[in-house]
C-alpha cells in the first residue's frame, strides 16, 4: 500500500512531461509531416527547424537579446535589493513597514496595467526598444521579490556577526561584502533564481518595450506564428530552445530549491 | 531580532525606492490623468471626472470580464491547492529520487509563457496536437478553438500544469522542515494518518500556504501571455479575462480614458484582495 | 512497568557491515529491573540514542532481541509496545490546548472520556500544568512544554518505561535543575521504569540508581554512581566521570611493583597483575589510574612541581607536573600549598592499574 504513495507525484510528472515531448516530437518534424500525419514520433527526422534557427539572425539573436536583458534585470535587482534588505532586516526606521507593504504591491501589480503607461514612459527617456529597458521594467516586479527573499534569509544571520566584525574594525562596506554576503549565499542564489525566473519568462511588457533592435526570443516566435505559413516545427524547436536555459539554471540550483523556495523563512 | 531605531537607513534603501518609485509612480501618475480626462485627438484633453470609472463600472463587458476572471481563479485555487498538497505529501522526504522529482517539477515554471501557451495550443489541437486527437478519439467533440466549454476546458487544465508546481515546491519545503521526532512522537502516542496531518503536517505548512495561496491569487488575476496565446480570449471573448480585456482596450484600441480608468479599478481589487491575504499571513506570525 | 532485557543487541547504520567500525552498537547484553531509573551516558556518537530508539521501536536491530516482561518485542511497533519517550526538543502539538496535548494518547486509544479527564487531570497536577490546562500548547516555554511531553507518556496508565533523549538539551540552566528534581521526584511517586539518556554526568548521576556508560557502541560499565566514581573499570569511566576527571599516567609492573617513570606506588590491584595473564593476544599499554580526591601532598612519595592554583570555591584544584605528564589534586580551602617543588602520595585503595584501558582485576584469573 505504501508503494501506491508514491504513485501520485510519478503520475504527475509524466502529466507534466507530455507536452514538453508533444514539442519536442513537433520539433524534428518537417511541415508536411505535422499537417499531412499524426505520428508519435518523427518519421522524417529532421534538424531543419534548428538549423534555421542557429544560422538565422533573426532567429538567434532574439535569445542573444533575451539573455542579455534578463541578466541586467537579475545583477540589478538583486545588486539594490541586498541594501534595503539589509536595511529592513536590522533597522526599524520611518515608514518602513509601509514601505515594505508598497513594495510588495509593485510585485501584486498587473502587467497589463503598466503595458501603455510603460511604453510612453521609456520612449518618452527614449529608451525605447533597448535592453536596458526591459531589464528596468522588470525591475518593478523582481526587486520586491528580491527584498522580500534576501531579507528573510539576512533575519535568520544574528546581530551579533555585524556587531563582532564593527568591534574588529571592519567598515561597513568591507563587513558586508567580505563577512555578510558569503553567509548569506544561499538566500542570494535563491533571490538571482527568482529574478532569472520571471524575467525570463514575462513576455507582454517585453514585447511592449521593443521593436527590432532588442526584440527578445518570445517576441520573435509570436510573430511567426501570426504570420503565414504557419511553421510550427519551427515554432517548436524555437519553444525547444527556450527551456534550455531554464533547465540548466534548475539544475545549478537544485540543492537550494526546496529550501529555497521557502523563502528562507520557514 | 532586535532592530535599533535608525533613520540613516534610508540611504541603503534608496536606490531600491529610486527604481521602484521611477517604474511604479510616473507610470501610474499617467494612468491616473488619463482616467479623469477626455480626449477628443490631437492631444487636446478636457478634465471627465469620474465619467470613465462610471462608465467602466457599469459596462456590461467589465462585469462579464470581472466575473470570468473570479471563477478562473477560484477555479485554479481550488484544483491547484489541494493538488500541489496531496503530492508533496505523497513525495518521500528523504532519497535520491527527490532531486530528480523537484527538478522535473520545477521545469514548467521555467517556460517563457508564450512558449507555454504555444506548447498548450500546439498540444491541444484537435487534428494534430496529442491531447486533442486523443480526446477526440475518445469520443469527444473537443475543438477548443470553436466551444467555449472546451476553451475553459484547455485553460484551466494548462494552468495547472503550469503552476501546480509551485504549490508542490512550497508545500514539500514546508513539509521536510519538521523534524523526525514529530513523527516519532506521534507513532508513539498512536495517532494515524489522518491525525498527522491534522496536528502536525498542517499547521507546520500554514505558512508556506499561504504564500502559495498568495501568490497564486496575484498571478492568477494577472494571467495574460499564456491565455492570450492559446485563445487570444476566445472563442469570442469566452475566455477574456481581465488583462486581456485591458490590453485589447489600451494596446489595441488606444481608449486611453477607458483603458486607464479600468487599469486603476484592476489594481485596486486586486491589492484589496492581497492586502487581505497579506495581513492575515502577518497575524498568523504574530501568533 | 516492566523488565526490559536487550539479547545480543547489535546494530548498524550500513546494509553489509564489515568492520567494526560499520557497527553502530556493537554487542550489548544487559537486563533493566521493574521501576528502576537508569541512565545512559556517553559522549556524542557512543550509541546511546541508537540504543534508546530501539528500545522504543523506531529502530528495528539488525541483530538480538528487545524482550519486555519475558515477551519479545522485538518486531513490534512502538505503539504497540506501551511507552513513552520524551525527546531532545520539545514535541507539542501547537495547535491544540495543554489539556488536549495531554489527552491526545487517550483519546487515540478509544479511551472514555470521564477517564480521560481524570487522567488528565491528575498528570496534570502531579507536573504543575494545572493553570495551563486551557492555554494553547505553543504559548508555554520550553520546560512548560518538555513537561506536556512527559505528561503524554505519564497519562497512559499501560506504560512500560519512559524514556528520556537528553530532554534538558533546550531549557534554560537555572530551570534544569528545577526539572531534573521533578523528574527524580516523579519516578519516586509513579514507579515507573525511566530510562534516561545524557552526556552530562551530573543529569545521569543525581538522576539514576544505575548508570550504563557507554562508549562507541559498547557498555564500559554499569553501576551506581558511586560505584562509577570510586571503581572505575575502564579508564574512560575514570576521565569521564568526575570533575576534573581521572589522571591516568603511563606505567610499568614488575614482579608485583607498580612503578610510573621511576617512583614506586602502592596500588589496589598492581600486585595481582602478571605479564600475558589473559593478554596474550594484546600487546599492553599499561596505565596507572588515581581520582584527583585521593592524592594528598606529602613529606614524600612522587616529585612534582606545581604550574597552576585554579579555586573553584570549596577546593582548589592544584595542576603538577611529574617528568612529562601532568597530575591533578584536590586540595580542600585553607590547607596549605607548596608553590614549586613538592611530593604527592597516592591514596592506596584507590590507584589502579589498567591495561588497555581495562582494569586489571584485583584477584589474578585462576
Amino acid at each position: 500500500m505504501r508503494r501506491l504513495k508514491f504513485l501520485l507525484p510519478l503520475i504527475y510528472i509524466v502529466f507534466l512531461m507530455l507536452p514538453i515531448y508533444w514539442l519536442l516530437n513537433m520539433s524534428f518534424k518537417n511541415t508536411n509531416e505535422i499537417l499531412g500525419s499524426f505520428t508519435l514520433w518523427p518519421q522524417t527526422f529532421t534538424l531543419e527547424n534548428y538549423v534555421t534557427i542557429f544560422t538565422d539572425p533573426t532567429w538567434y539573436m532574439g535569445y542573444v537579446n533575451s539573455i542579455i536583458y534578463v541578466v541586467i534585470n537579475t545583477v540589478l535587482s538583486v545588486a539594490v535589493a541586498l541594501p534595503a534588505a539589509y536595511a529592513f532586516s536590522r533597522y526599524r526606521f520611518l515608514g518602513d513597514k509601509h514601505l515594505f507593504f508598497w513594495l510588495l504591491t509593485n510585485r501584486m501589480a498587473p502587467a497589463a496595467v503598466f503595458a501603455l503607461p510603460f511604453f510612453q514612459l521609456y520612449s518618452a527617456v527614449g529608451l525605447f526598444d533597448t535592453h536596458l529597458a526591459i531589464a528596468l521594467a522588470h525591475t518593478l516586479f523582481n526587486i520586491p521579490l528580491a527584498v522580500w527573499i534576501l531579507e528573510g534569509f539576512m533575519s535568520g544571520v544574528p546581530k551579533e556577526l555585524d556587531e563582532t566584525a564593527y568591534v574588529d574594525g571592519y567598515s561597513f562596506l568591507r563587513f558586508f561584502t567580505r563577512i555578510f554576503m558569503p553567509t548569506i549565499a544561499a538566500g542570494i542564489g535563491v533571490a538571482a533564481f527568482f529574478c532569472f525566473m520571471f524575467s525570463w519568462v514575462e513576455l507582454l511588457l517585453a514585447k511592449t518595450l521593443t521593436a527590432v533592435a532588442a526584440k527578445p526570443i518570445a517576441a520573435i516566435m509570436t510573430r511567426t506564428a501570426s504570420t503565414s505559413g504557419y511553421e510550427l516545427g519551427l515554432l517548436a524547436a524555437a519553444g525547444v530552445l527556450t527551456i534550455i536555459p531554464g533547465a540548466f539554471v534548475i539544475y545549478f540550483v537544485r540543492n537550494y530549491i526546496a529550501k529555497g523556495f521557502a523563502l528562507g523563512r520557514v | 531580532m532586535n532592530k535599533t531605531v535608525n533613520q540613516k537607513a534610508w540611504f541603503l534603501v534608496l536606490p531600491v525606492v529610486a527604481l521602484v518609485a521611477f517604474n511604479a509612480i510616473i507610470p501610474l501618475m499617467t494612468v491616473v490623468n488619463y482616467s479623469v480626462q477626455e480626449s477628443f485627438g490631437d492631444n487636446a484633453f478636457f478634465w471627465s471626472g469620474v465619467m470613465w470609472f462610471e462608465q467602466i463600472l457599469r459596462s456590461s463587458r467589465f462585469h462579464d470580464a470581472l466575473g470570468r476572471q473570479l471563477f478562473f481563479t477560484c477555479m485554479i485555487l481550488l484544483i491547484e491547492v489541494p493538488l500541489g498538497v496531496m503530492i508533496a505529501l505523497s513525495m518521500p522526504r528523504k532519497g535520491g529520487w527527490v532531486p530528480v522529482c523537484l527538478i522535473l517539477m520545477a521545469l514548467p515554471l521555467l517556460i517563457p509563457w508564450n512558449v507555454v501557451g504555444a506548447m498548450w495550443n500546439i498540444f491541444a489541437l484537435p487534428d494534430i496536437g496529442l491531447l486533442g486527437r486523443t480526446l477526440n478519439h475518445l469520443g469527444f467533440d473537443y475543438n477548443f478553438t470553436r466551444q467555449p466549454e472546451d476553451a475553459w476546458f484547455t485553460l484551466i487544465l494548462m494552468d495547472v500544469w503550469h503552476w501546480t508546481s509551485l504549490v508542490v515546491l512550497l508545500a514539500y519545503a514546508g513539509l521536510v522542515s519538521i523534524p523526525d521526532a514529530y513523527y516519532q512522537a506521534a507513532k508513539i502516542d498512536g495517532a494515524g494518518a489522518w491525525a498527522i496531518f491534522r496536528h502536525i503536517q498542517l499547521p507546520k505548512m500554514k505558512r508556506v500556504l499561504t504564500i502559495a495561496v498568495l501568490l497564486r491569487f496575484m498571478d492568477s488575476f494577472n494571467v495574460y501571455t499564456e491565455l492570450s496565446v492559446l485563445t487570444g480570449g476566445g472563442p469570442g471573448n469566452s475566455t477574456t479575462l481581465l488583462s486581456i480585456d485591458l490590453v485589447k482596450i489600451a494596446l489595441g484600441q488606444f481608449d486611453l480614458g477607458p483603458a486607464a480608468a479600468m487599469s486603476l479599478i484592476y489594481f485596486l481589487i486586486i491589492l484589496l484582495l492581497s492586502w487581505v491575504f497579506y495581513s492575515l499571513m502577518m497575524r498568523n506570525e504574530e501568533q | 512497568m516492566a523488565k526490559i532485557i536487550l539479547d545480543d543487541l547489535r546494530h548498524s547504520y550500513v546494509a553489509n557491515p564489515v568492520s567494526d567500525a560499520d557497527w553502530a552498537l556493537k554487542q550489548l547484553d544487559i537486563a533493566w529491573d521493574d521501576g528502576g531509573a537508569y541512565a545512559l551516558l556517553g559522549p556524542s556518537g557512543c550509541g546511546k540514542t541508537t540504543l534508546l530508539n530501539i528500545i522504543s521501536g523506531l529502530l528495528r536491530p539488525t541483530r538480538g532481541r528487545v524482550i519486555f516482561d519475558g515477551k519479545d518485542v522485538t518486531d513490534l511497533a512502538p505503539d504497540q509496545r506501551h511507552i513513552a519517550q520524551v525527546f531532545q526538543f520539545p514535541v507539542v502539538y501547537d495547535t491544540m490546548t495543554v489539556y488536549d496535548n495531554l489527552a491526545f494518547p487517550l483519546r487515540n486509544r478509544g479511551v472514555a472520556e470521564a477517564v480521560v479527564d481524570t487522567r488528565v487531570r491528575t498528570i496534570a497536577d502531579m507536573l504543575d500544568l494545572t493553570a495551563t490546562l486551557d492555554r494553547r500548547a505553543s504559548g508555554l516555554t520550553a520546560d512548560g512544554k518538555q513537561k506536556i511531553s512527559l505528561g503524554r507518556g505519564l497519562v497512559r496508565e499501560d506504560v512500560n518505561v519512559i524514556m528520556f533523549d537528553e530532554p534538558l538539551t533546550v531549557i534554560d540552566p537555572h530551570l534544569k535543575w528545577q526539572l531534573r528534581s521533578k523528574l527524580k521526584e516523579l519516578h519516586q511517586r509513579v514507579g515507573a521504569t525511566m530510562i534516561y539518556v545524557t552526556h552530562d554526568q551530573t543529569e545521569a548521576l543525581t538522576f539514576a540508581d544505575q548508570v550504563v556508560v557507554m562508549k562507541d557502541g559498547e557498555v564500559v560499565q554499569i553501576g551506581t554512581p558511586v560505584d562509577l566514581f570510586e571503581r572505575p573499570q575502564h579508564v574512560f569511566v575514570g576521565h569521564f566521570i568526575g570533575s576534573p576527571g581521572m589522571n591516568v599516567l603511563p606505567c610499568s609492573v614488575d614482579n608485583g611493583q607498580v612503578r610510573i617513570g621511576g617512583c614506586a606506588i602502592e596500588t589496589a590491584n598492581g600486585a595481582a597483575w602478571s605479564a600475558g595473564a589473559g593478554s596474550a593476544d594484546r600487546p599492553g599499554g599499561l596505565e596507572l589510574g588515581i581520582r584527583p580526591e585521593f592524592i594528598h601532598f606529602a613529606e614524600d612519595g612522587v616529585p612534582v612541581t606545581v604550574t597552576k592554583v585554579t579555586d573553584v570555591g570549596r577546593f582548589k584544584i592544584v595542576s603538577t607536573r611529574f617528568e612529562e605528564h601532568a597530575i591533578k589534586l584536590l586540595v580542600t580551602d585553607g590547607q596549605p600549598i607548596p608553590t614549586e617543588s613538592a611530593h604527592l602520595a597516592f591514596d592506596r585503595n584507590q590507584a589502579r592499574v589498567y591495561e588497555n584501558g581495562w582494569v586489571v582485576p584485583a584477584e589474578a584469573a585462576a
